[in-house]
């Protein structure tokens, strides 16, 4: 029993360290991929000892600035709900996590570990469920902080989250009728097979409707750039308005941990997760014939490779995205949710459906 | 009526369904974000030193190019025998539009020369840096030459240029920054 509770908490450090220093990363990528895309050159000035480092330290420097700042809260606020509100931000986007598989069992003498902190029978559910828990963080902060703009960005924000989630479950409903299961260790082996023994059966290759409509779905789930309607930071700022110090850290880390979210569900989902082409559990089956074989470590660790790139690959894509378009109007938005996007995902399931109970 | 009004060609389907134009849009970033990086990368390993990959200039390492009309921290020339060209006729006070000029005259001893500033203070917290005193002067006494732009001060006090202060730029703890070649 000792074991197995060791074992979950390694697995959970493994995977909170990734989710947490990954979106701490994503600060800096922020800050020096949009200078790159942009011919400048980005935060650099940050030192230890005279030593740039690229930036890195940026990201420290923040954290340092962000705790030592004052800890302000606005008269006539709900000293409570204020609080609240910044730790169920954190608190909801963290947990979802677990449900997150970032390799194949590994072997370890007789014992079979599961490369996932909890092996959930209906961890899709489980996510979705997460994610929609999310928006109360921003709602209070908006309701509790007694201004009038970050009222506005919260009632933006439950508006725009609740619209989107009803696409982003009915998106993701084509891909458990395709492999007929909730649990996304379960949905990662299934992409392990290939049509017609050659092309390996991703989600992408057969929902390509629905991972786009889930990909825009959930990034409008992340409150960015193009969907950054509750922050607006040209215009009301945001629910976030009165936030000071590491209180507004925490929604800032919200934001970033729900963009590495997003990746490794759209690797999990769509990508095959932490799966390979052609890599058995034994080596590389090719198909033309040819045999590769390897030693399980080495599988295993490939798998882990293989998820972490497809996570970094969607960070950056969405980094991309929040640095090339503008944001949309508020009827755009909605239009985009309740008259295009809902529709067409609906009309994918109903596809996915003829073809699957065929 | 001036009003212009503007027709805007309607948008066509593959506009409207924002995918392909959204790819057009991410296609151009990621372009700039694969040369930048590529020449970055290149630059570090110190190849390829003609591409420029940012247009940044980091500020007080570099300076970007001055011209040579640009108007800068003031300085009163100086005679050879080391004393100001100056003669005190009032005609840069006068013209200033910020009245930050202060000049207190008083008799020369040279007997070819009326008068010569007793002191000449700039109050460069209020000077807007027209450039008048310097067009207005008849001896070419107060320039606008020196290229020193970083003029700062914890204090009031320290933005009150004497004569002395003017008469020597070099001297100040103002540092001329060096133009980017």
């Amino acid at each position: 029993m000792a074991v197995e509770i060791g074992i979950k908490a390694i697995l959970a450090f493994i995977m909170l360290m990734g989710a947490l220093n990954l979106a701490g990363l994503l600060t800096w990528v922020e800050r020096k991929q949009s200078a790159v895309m942009q011919d400048r050159i980005g935060a650099n000035r940050a030192s230890i000892f005279g030593i740039r480092l690229l930036g890195l330290f940026h990201p420290l420097a923040d954290v340092l600035k962000m705790l030592t700042k004052e800890d302000f809260v606005p008269r006539g606020s709900d000293r409570l709900l204020y609080t609240l509100a910044p730790i169920l931000s954190v608190f909801f986007a963290i947990p979802a996590f677990a449900a997150i598989p970032f390799g194949d069992a590994i072997q370890i003498g007789e014992r079979v570990i599961e490369l996932q902190v909890a092996n959930l029978p209906i961890g899709l559910l489980y996510i979705f469920a997460m994610m929609s828990m999310g928006v109360y963080g921003v709602v209070l902060a908006g309701i509790s902080s007694n201004n009038n703009y970050s009222f506005l960005g919260g009632l933006r924000a439950s508006s725009q989250m609740i619209s989107y989630e009803v696409t982003l479950g009915v998106a993701a409903m084509g891909i458990v009728m395709v492999y007929e299961s909730m649990n996304l260790q379960e949905i990662v082996r299934a992409q392990g097979t290939y049509l017609w023994n050659v092309i390996p059966k991703w989600g992408v290759l057969v929902q390509p409707l629905g991972a786009l409509l889930f990909f825009v779905a959930a990034m409008a789930e992340t409150k960015r750039i193009p969907f950054d309607l509750p922050e607006g930071e040209s215009e009301i700022i945001g629910y976030f308005v009165e936030y000071s110090g590491m209180k507004f850290g925490m929604f800032f880390l919200t934001d970033f941990l729900e963009t590495v979210l997003l990746s490794c569900m759209m690797a999990t989902l769509f990508f095959g997760g932490w799966q390979v082409p052609y890599l058995y559990p034994e080596g590389f089956h090719f198909p033309w014939g040819s045999l590769w074989s390897m030693p399980h470590l080495w599988v295993i660790l490939l798998g882990i490779a293989s998820f972490t790139l497809k996570v970094v690959f969607f960070c950056w894509l969405l980094m991309t995205i929040r640095w090339t378009l503008p944001r949309f109007r508020y009827d755009q938005l909605m239009r985009l949710g309740w008259k295009i996007i809902l529709p067409l995902s609906l009309i994918n399931i109903v596809v996915t459906a003829i073809f699957c109970l065929r | 009526m001036s009003t212009k009004v503007m027709h805007h060609r309607p948008l066509n389907f593959w506009e409207r369904i924002y995918v392909p134009e959204v790819a057009r849009g991410l296609w151009v970033t990621s372009r700039h974000f694969a040369r930048n990086l590529f020449i970055h990368t290149a630059h570090r390993l110190g190849l390829l030193k003609h591409l420029q990959a940012a247009v940044t200039i980091q500020y007080p390492e570099e300076v970007r190019p001055y011209a040579e009309r640009l108007r800068t921290r003031h300085r009163l020339t100086q005679r050879e025998d080391g004393s100001p060209r100056c003669v005190a006729c009032m005609m840069c006070e006068t013209v200033c539009p910020a009245k930050c000029i202060y000049i207190v005259a008083e008799e020369d001893p040279d007997p070819n020369i009326e008068k010569r500033p007793k002191s000449f203070d700039i109050d460069l917290g209020v000077c807007v840096y027209c450039g008048y005193c310097v067009e207005v002067c008849p001896e070419d006494a107060i320039r606008m030459d020196t290229k020193i732009m970083n003029i700062a001060s914890y204090s009031r006090e320290g933005m009150w240029y004497n004569m002395d202060r003017l008469l020597h730029p070099e001297k100040e703890g103002d540092v001329l920054l060096k133009p980017k070649t």
